[in-house]
């Protein structure tokens, strides 16, 4: 079942998605557990931030800023969660709170299923999300942290690329 | 309640989450230094309306000590002013009466110097009360045994004689005065002539023939002459001399302190004074406390 609806009395139509019974808990599940297990037999693979790439789908997909920002919430409290307890909860939990909020807001105005969108805005999210992580961290939690360096960039251009792959996994997941 | 438009609520919940999960994390967090984060938060936030809650209450306080309560002060002030003129009053008394002891004592001792001769002590208490005669009154009268015609002295010399004597008081014509006199002679040379006052502060040596040499500085002395004064009491020194027709003017400068008596001496007798004794005498060092005592008997 697809919805549709006018923004801002523009003439363009932006469909918002909706996927089958418990795709949207399943993969975040998933997405959580091969973060927390993956980088234990690949290291490389922790610059991935799959939770995040599965908030920054479903915000854009749903394009409900509420729902968005709900689930940016609850996937980051996990992952803060399963982080071990040098990770506060709510670190992650705010940073993806305000992804998924953002995520779902743009959503709605752009569209989002081109790759090269897909690509962009998820590296834009990601260093959106890194610098919240880091401002908490500096600003809530006294802990000094670097604002920006060239391993950024990478996993930033990482992620994008991987959320391409990823989301076309997802949309499979939609109700048609 | 206020209706929150629906394209708002996305963003209040937003803030709702955050502000949820800030709080979360202000709990777990445990600073080394601070301890909780919740509750160095707490305490920063918190801390500035008590450091101006703090600041308003001293500012009252500091206003009601320095401006309010100065009725107090002004009350204390006034306390402190009066027991300060009280005790600055006190002061001056004690110091007056520390004066009149060691004047006491001189008058003692130059009394037992002369324990031979009846004396008493006497406090002047008054002054005449005109410019016509030169006289004090004193606080001891017939009573006392004192008499008409005595004579009066203090331990630096003749102060006069007592002309008028009451039951508890006597008055003394001052050795300055113009109809009073005293029969003297000059130390050195012996020559005897009578001091008569002249109502100004120097004596007037009267009788000295011209031709006697007369030297300025020369003590003169009582000569034993006129009945009331025994012989040798200091009278005076010479302070000028000029000649004259058929005597000397030799003006005498009063050995007493005329002018600042206190206290006096009022000889019961007519028996002369060994001045020698006195000399000797007069080394006695004066204001000890227990030479306030008591003026000596009257001998009568």
């Amino acid at each position: 079942m697809n919805y549709a609806f006018e923004i801002r009395g523009s003439e363009s139509h932006i469909e918002v998605h909706k996927f089958r019974g418990g795709a949207i808990i399943i993969a975040t599940l998933l997405a959580l557990v091969i973060q927390a297990s993956f980088p234990i037999h690949f290291a490389k693979a922790a610059v991935l931030d799959l939770p995040l790439i599965v908030t920054i789908y479903f915000g854009l997909s749903r394009r409900n800023p509420s729902t968005g920002l709900l689930l940016g919430m609850l996937i980051g409290l996990l992952q803060d969660s399963l982080s071990g307890p040098t990770v506060p909860l709510g670190l992650y939990g705010i940073a993806k709170t305000i992804i998924g909020y953002l995520a779902s807001s743009i959503g709605g105005r752009l569209d989002t299923e081109h790759p090269a969108a897909r690509f962009a805005l998820t590296a834009a999210f990601f260093v959106a999300h890194q610098g919240l992580i880091v401002l908490t961290r500096r600003i809530l939690l006294a802990q000094p942290e670097p604002w920006f360096n060239m391993h950024l960039v990478a996993a930033a251009l990482v992620n994008g690329l991987v959320a391409v792959f990823l989301f076309l996994l997802l949309d499979r997941l939609r109700r048609n | 309640m206020v209706a929150i438009p629906s394209r708002h609520k996305s963003l209040v919940l937003l803030a709702g989450v955050i502000v949820l999960q800030v709080l979360m994390l202000a709990v777990q967090i445990k600073r080394d230094s601070e301890g909780r984060l919740i509750r160095a938060w707490t305490v920063g936030a918190v801390s500035p309306f008590e450091r101006a809650g703090s600041y308003g209450f001293g500012s009252i306080r500091d206003a009601w000590r320095h401006y309010l309560a100065l009725r107090n002060t002004a009350k204390e002030n006034e306390q402190i002013r009066h027991e300060n003129d009280a005790l600055k009053l006190q002061i001056s008394q004690l110091q007056g009466r520390a004066a009149e002891a060691d004047r006491l004592a001189v008058l003692l001792n130059f009394r037992q110097a002369h324990a031979e001769v009846p004396m008493i002590a006497a406090r002047v208490i008054g002054a005449g009360a005109g410019t016509a005669s030169l006289t004090i009154e004193l606080d001891r009268g017939e009573r006392d045994g004192i008499r008409k015609n005595m004579g009066v002295i203090t331990p630096d010399g003749v102060v006069g004689k007592v002309v008028e004597a009451y039951p508890n008081a006597s008055q003394v014509l001052l050795l300055t005065d113009k109809d009073s006199g005293v029969g003297a002679m000059l130390a050195d040379s012996r020559i005897q002539s009578p001091v008569g006052g002249q109502g100004e502060p120097l004596l007037v040596m009267k009788y000295v023939p011209n031709d006697d040499t007369v030297s300025v500085g020369e003590q003169v002395t009582t000569s034993g002459m006129d009945r009331i004064f025994p012989r040798d009491l200091p009278v005076g020194t010479v302070a000028e001399i000029k000649s004259g027709n058929p005597f000397k003017q030799i003006r005498i400068k009063p050995a007493a302190h005329l002018e600042r008596l206190e206290e006096v001496l009022v000889l019961l007798s007519l028996r002369p004074l060994d001045m020698r004794k006195e000399e000797n005498s007069g080394d006695a060092q004066p204001s000890t406390p227990g030479a306030a005592s008591p003026p000596p008997t009257v001998r009568r």
